[in-house]
């Protein structure tokens, strides 16, 4: 069976030049969850955009289940992608249970079939149908805003899951909170899942293979008992470094790690 | 103003009314038609935004009388007094709805419409389900400073012989008389209250709490 998602020879340059993206190859196999980790700048979000095609690589190919996704049909592709991002993209003039269900809607699906797998998700997220499913997203708290975001992500049922820093927003209880939701979660659907956080304990929590990037470039893609024992220079350094944050932060997770280059 | 004067004038200020209110109401539909669409499609093709919004703008500072003089010998139009009165009000319409339109939908949250993208929608679900009714408001604030800015141009266009209120006035002005100047202006100045109270209402109810 072909991996369910494969990078080949991936690069991306911006329009002005910079390369962010930088002869990427790795294989990801279905079901399974993996970290994205790195500084700011180092090119996670970008990777992870090219495979909803949110980016168009410059060079390589995105793969799909084995299938060029260049050459996928554009929506189809991405209804087959869950995507769930830090500022959550709710929309504000929609309920909550037809924030969830709007890709079912574009599909055309019944209301019926729209409301009920609506409300059968805002439970499996955590939260009442009955005391949520009318609200508007602006009487929510940032983290009940993060599980309605996760739910819209699942509406189709879609094979695979981005997941873009989903937590980045959120205090470090309510943080905590929801990555055990995310964990038990992720352990019942068997997604294949592409999670980028510059957290390393969240990507040692949640991931099953830990990714490090640097200046777009692969530098490690291994187990996360593997990691933490690495000897190689650049891993020992990366821990070193998010871990120096962490204390100067004065235990802050969300900033640690990252944006001191 | 004595009684005497409504039962003399009272029947042609209903009329004169009516036919501002056809004018002016035309003249918005023409106006949102072209204006809206072109906003939407300056959103689609932001390298044109400054050049057409640009235009719109020199459009707004023609003086209203150099305007209906300059419509006034063209062919077809200027067989109909009203008709110049049309274009030339949807031609004053056309940038505070254009304007509104544009930065109502660039104005959005990108992350709802990176998500909107992201999630499969189409071009025209998201313009129809999303970027419309959030930009909504805004793009009727805009047609109600049109509204407003039309209401009382259209009183200019008596001056070409296209009726509405204007006409009362243009006549007290020449005949000296007050009461007639302002059985022009008073319902003129009512019609536009009235339009700016009940867009303006119309746009709350469109708001969106972020």
């Amino acid at each position: 069976m072909p991996p369910a998602i494969e990078f080949r020879n991936l690069s991306f340059k911006t329009a002005q030049g910079r390369l962010l993206l930088d002869d990427f190859s790795l294989a990801l196999e279905e079901g399974t969850v993996t970290a994205i980790i790195g500084r700011s700048g180092s090119g996670k979000t970008t990777l992870l955009r090219t495979v909803n095609r949110m980016v168009e690589p410059t060079d390589g190919q995105v793969l799909i289940n084995g299938r060029d996704a260049q050459q996928a049909d554009l929506i189809a592709l991405r209804r087959g992608m869950g995507y769930v991002i830090q500022e959550t993209g709710l929309f504000p003039h929609f309920t909550v249970e037809r924030n969830v269900a709007l890709v079912l809607e574009a599909e055309g699906r019944p209301r019926a079939e729209r409301l009920g797998r609506s409300h059968d998700l805002l439970a499996t997220v955590g939260l009442e149908p009955a005391t949520f499913a009318m609200r508007h997203p602006h009487q929510l708290s940032g983290g009940q805003r993060q599980r309605v975001g996760l739910a819209r992500a699942l509406a189709a049922d879609p094979p695979i899951l981005l997941m873009d820093e989903p937590f980045g927003a959120l205090d470090p209880l309510t943080r905590a909170e929801m990555q055990d939701m995310l964990r038990d979660l992720l352990a019942r659907l068997k997604k294949t899942v592409l999670l980028v956080t510059h957290d390393l304990d969240e990507a040692l929590y949640l991931g099953g293979r830990i990714v490090l990037l640097s200046d777009g470039r692969l530098v490690a893609s291994m187990k996360p008992e593997e990691f933490m024992q690495s000897a190689q220079p650049e891993i020992v350094g990366y821990i070193g470094a998010f871990h120096r944050g962490e204390r100067s932060a004065g235990g802050g997770r969300q900033v640690a790690g990252d944006g001191r280059a | 103003m004595s009684t005497r004067f409504f039962t003399q004038y009272g029947g042609q200020i209903a009329t004169l009314s009516l036919e501002h209110l056809w004018l002016t109401g035309a003249a918005m539909l023409f106006a949102t038609m072209i204006a809206v669409p072109a906003g939407i499609w300056l959103t689609r093709a932001p390298g044109w935004a400054k050049p057409v919004i640009g235009a719109a703008n020199v459009l707004q500072t023609i003086p209203s009388l150099a305007m209906f003089g300059f419509l006034l010998p063209l062919p077809w139009l200027g067989d109909r007094a009203a008709r110049i009165a049309i274009v030339a009000l949807t031609a004053y319409a056309l940038l505070p709805i254009l304007r509104n339109t544009y930065a109502g939908i660039r104005g959005i949250d990108p992350a709802i419409v990176e998500v909107a993208r992201a999630l499969g929608l189409t071009g025209m679900q998201r313009l129809f389900k999303v970027e419309l009714p959030l930009a909504a408001s805004f793009i009727l604030a805009g047609l109600r400073t049109a509204t407003v800015t039309c209401v009382g141009i259209a009183t200019i266009a008596a001056a070409v012989g296209a009726g509405g209120l204007g006409e009362l006035i243009f006549r007290g002005v020449a005949s000296v008389d007050n009461r007639l100047v302002l059985a022009g202006a008073l319902p003129a100045a009512l019609l536009a209250l009235v339009a700016d109270a009940g867009l303006g209402l119309l746009e709350r109810w469109f708001k969106v709490s972020a």
